[in-house]
């Protein structure tokens, strides 16, 4: 509800519009973190990778064919994410064995990173100077530009991936998910194929931070080589463990959390240069004594997890 | 016959159908391992694990449980932070497709399945309550009625009576017996007497290899496994 109200408090005050669209925005990409590590046990660690390589590809997409109409270039950007996850999946997820955590970290990082160096030395797209001035998303004649039309916009697609992520974790697939966290090997026993339920909700996690790619550079009209590497993709990590990992409304908490915090706080002059450091510490604190995050305050673990059973056995016990 | 096997240094066994089949045999003697190839935790540099007339030997884990064998490890290995109810669910569901899983098109109809498997093991009233908040013997009784849901053809058991009182014990083995009109169990035990009351066949390793092999009657005369059992047990 607060999201929906917002813009029109902030009526005089563009800028902090533009800010909550861009924390929406995020939002869906730290969700899309979320689903792996949070709810799935599958730490990526370049989740970045899917959320820029979607968003250079609509910005070439307008550049070069000139076409940004919105029933066409979102799917493409959620395609764009889903077929390089799934891509990678196949590498990372999809071997004779259960990969070990690290392994994965450790491929997805290193894919986020060899895709910054790659784009920052090709003409193509811009080089290091990434690409700007990005035809604007268009639905007729109709132009989304930043403000009250781009918020409504990202709020549209942040429930939207939200409920959606909602409808799968609390399903069947969901506890499929949930046991897999807990214990890969004993789900495997029980008959469970867990590379192949891996690969999926990675994909599907891929698509998610593709959406978040395109919109993000067709808000901000310009997407860079830092869109896609290490640094974003340590972020979408931070914005999950601060807001609570394993819950959908935490890394929205989270994201917002921060990226307010950032805002505000980097005007203030006193502090301006010292910001991020007292951030790098408050996080710190957070991941050593608050693991499940800032919603673990306020939500049990037995909540957080939940039931899947039939509706009528839902959870009494605290 | 409804399978044979070769693990360990030239151990073979076969497990008749309708057939509950104990291993025994001093710690560090096999049982286990053996146990562990046959459920696939452990792939065997030789020899032939068979299983129905198919070669299985190469099968991972979730291609074995789904053809029909199911396993109950020796450290239970319940998922804690679920509930009774959704650990069981979790077993019955495997061989649904994501989709469906995604849809839960099943989690109605397997209700009074997930129900009743609890209620054999006198589960039902605990249904809600976090597998992790059960006391060890209960996890044990989760974990073989979690295993024995989704009907399997061969049930491989790993000390299911390890850690519980005699009572528990006495119950478990009332609970077992009924099983045999479903399907074989290999059960890998410490306790004999328990063995003896709910096996009809017994393999006696030690050292990984295969002493002894009989019917109980024919194991419980045989003069060296008194001695085997006596001195080093």
């Amino acid at each position: 509800m607060g999201l929906i109200v917002t813009p029109f408090l902030l009526r005089d005050r563009l800028d902090l519009v533009t800010l909550m669209t861009n924390v929406m925005i995020l939002s869906i990409f730290a969700i899309s973190f979320d689903m792996c590590w949070g709810f799935s046990g599958i730490m990526s660690f370049g989740q970045a990778l899917f959320f820029g390589v979607a968003g250079y590809v609509i910005a070439l997409i307008g550049r070069d064919l000139d076409f940004s109409a919105i029933w066409g270039v979102l799917p493409i950007a959620m395609l764009t994410g889903l077929a390089l996850a799934f891509v990678l999946a196949m590498f990372l997820l999809l071997g004779r064995r259960i990969p070990s955590a690290i392994f994965v970290a450790l491929g997805t990082l290193t894919g986020s990173y060899a895709a910054e160096r790659l784009v920052s030395g090709w003409q193509y797209v811009g080089a290091g100077n990434g690409l700007s001035s990005i035809k604007l998303l268009q639905l007729g004649s109709f132009e989304f530009v930043e403000g009250f039309e781009f918020y409504t916009l990202a709020l549209l697609n942040l429930l939207v991936i939200y409920l959606v992520c909602r409808f799968i974790v609390r399903s069947q697939f969901g506890l499929v998910l949930a046991g897999m966290r807990q214990n890969e090997e004993r789900l495997a026993f029980l008959g469970y194929r867990v590379q192949v339920f891996k690969a999926l909700i990675f994909s599907f996690a891929g698509m998610a931070a593709g959406l978040a790619g395109a919109l993000y550079s067709y808000h901000q009209g310009f997407i860079g080589p830092g869109n896609m590497g290490p640094g974003l993709s340590t972020a979408a990590v931070i914005y999950c463990l601060l807001g609570g990992a394993g819950t959908l409304i935490g890394p929205v908490i989270g994201t917002a959390v921060i990226e307010l915090l950032s805002y505000g706080l980097s005007d203030i002059d006193a502090i301006r240069h010292f910001w991020p450091v007292v951030l790098g510490l408050v996080l710190l604190v957070i991941v050593m004594f608050q693991p499940s995050g800032l919603l673990g305050l306020v939500v049990s673990d037995r909540e957080r997890i939940g039931s899947f059973g039939a509706s009528g056995r839902r959870s009494t016990h605290g | 016959m409804f399978g044979a096997l070769r693990a360990l240094d030239d151990v073979s066994i076969a497990v008749n159908r309708g057939t509950f089949h104990g291993l025994i045999g001093p710690n560090g003697s096999g049982k286990s391992t053996l146990l562990k190839a046959i459920a696939g935790a452990h792939f065997p540099t030789t020899g032939t694990i068979r299983f129905h007339r198919k070669d299985i030997t190469n099968w991972a884990p979730y291609q074995r449980a789904r053809a029909g064998l199911s396993l109950k490890f020796q450290i239970t290995a319940v998922l804690r932070e679920l509930s009774v109810y959704d650990n069981v669910l979790l077993a019955l569901q495997s061989h649904e497709s994501p989709w469906s899983l995604v849809l839960s098109r099943t989690r109605r109809r397997l209700d009074s399945q997930i129900m009743q498997a609890l209620d054999r093991f006198r589960l039902a009233d605990r249904a809600d309550e976090l597998a992790g908040k059960l006391s060890h013997g209960e996890q044990q009784w989760l974990e073989i009625a979690m295993a024995l849901a989704p009907g399997p053809k061969l049930l491989l058991l790993d000390e299911p009576t390890g850690g519980m009182s005699p009572e528990e014990r006495r119950m478990t083995g009332e609970l077992l017996l009924p099983v045999k009109a479903e399907c074989s169990l290999v059960i890998v035990e410490h306790d004999l007497d328990f063995i003896k009351n709910i096996c009809d066949h017994l393999t006696v390793l030690d050292q990984g290899r295969v002493l002894c092999d009989g019917t109980v009657r024919e194991i419980e005369e045989s003069p060296e496994i008194q001695r085997v059992y006596t001195s080093r047990v």
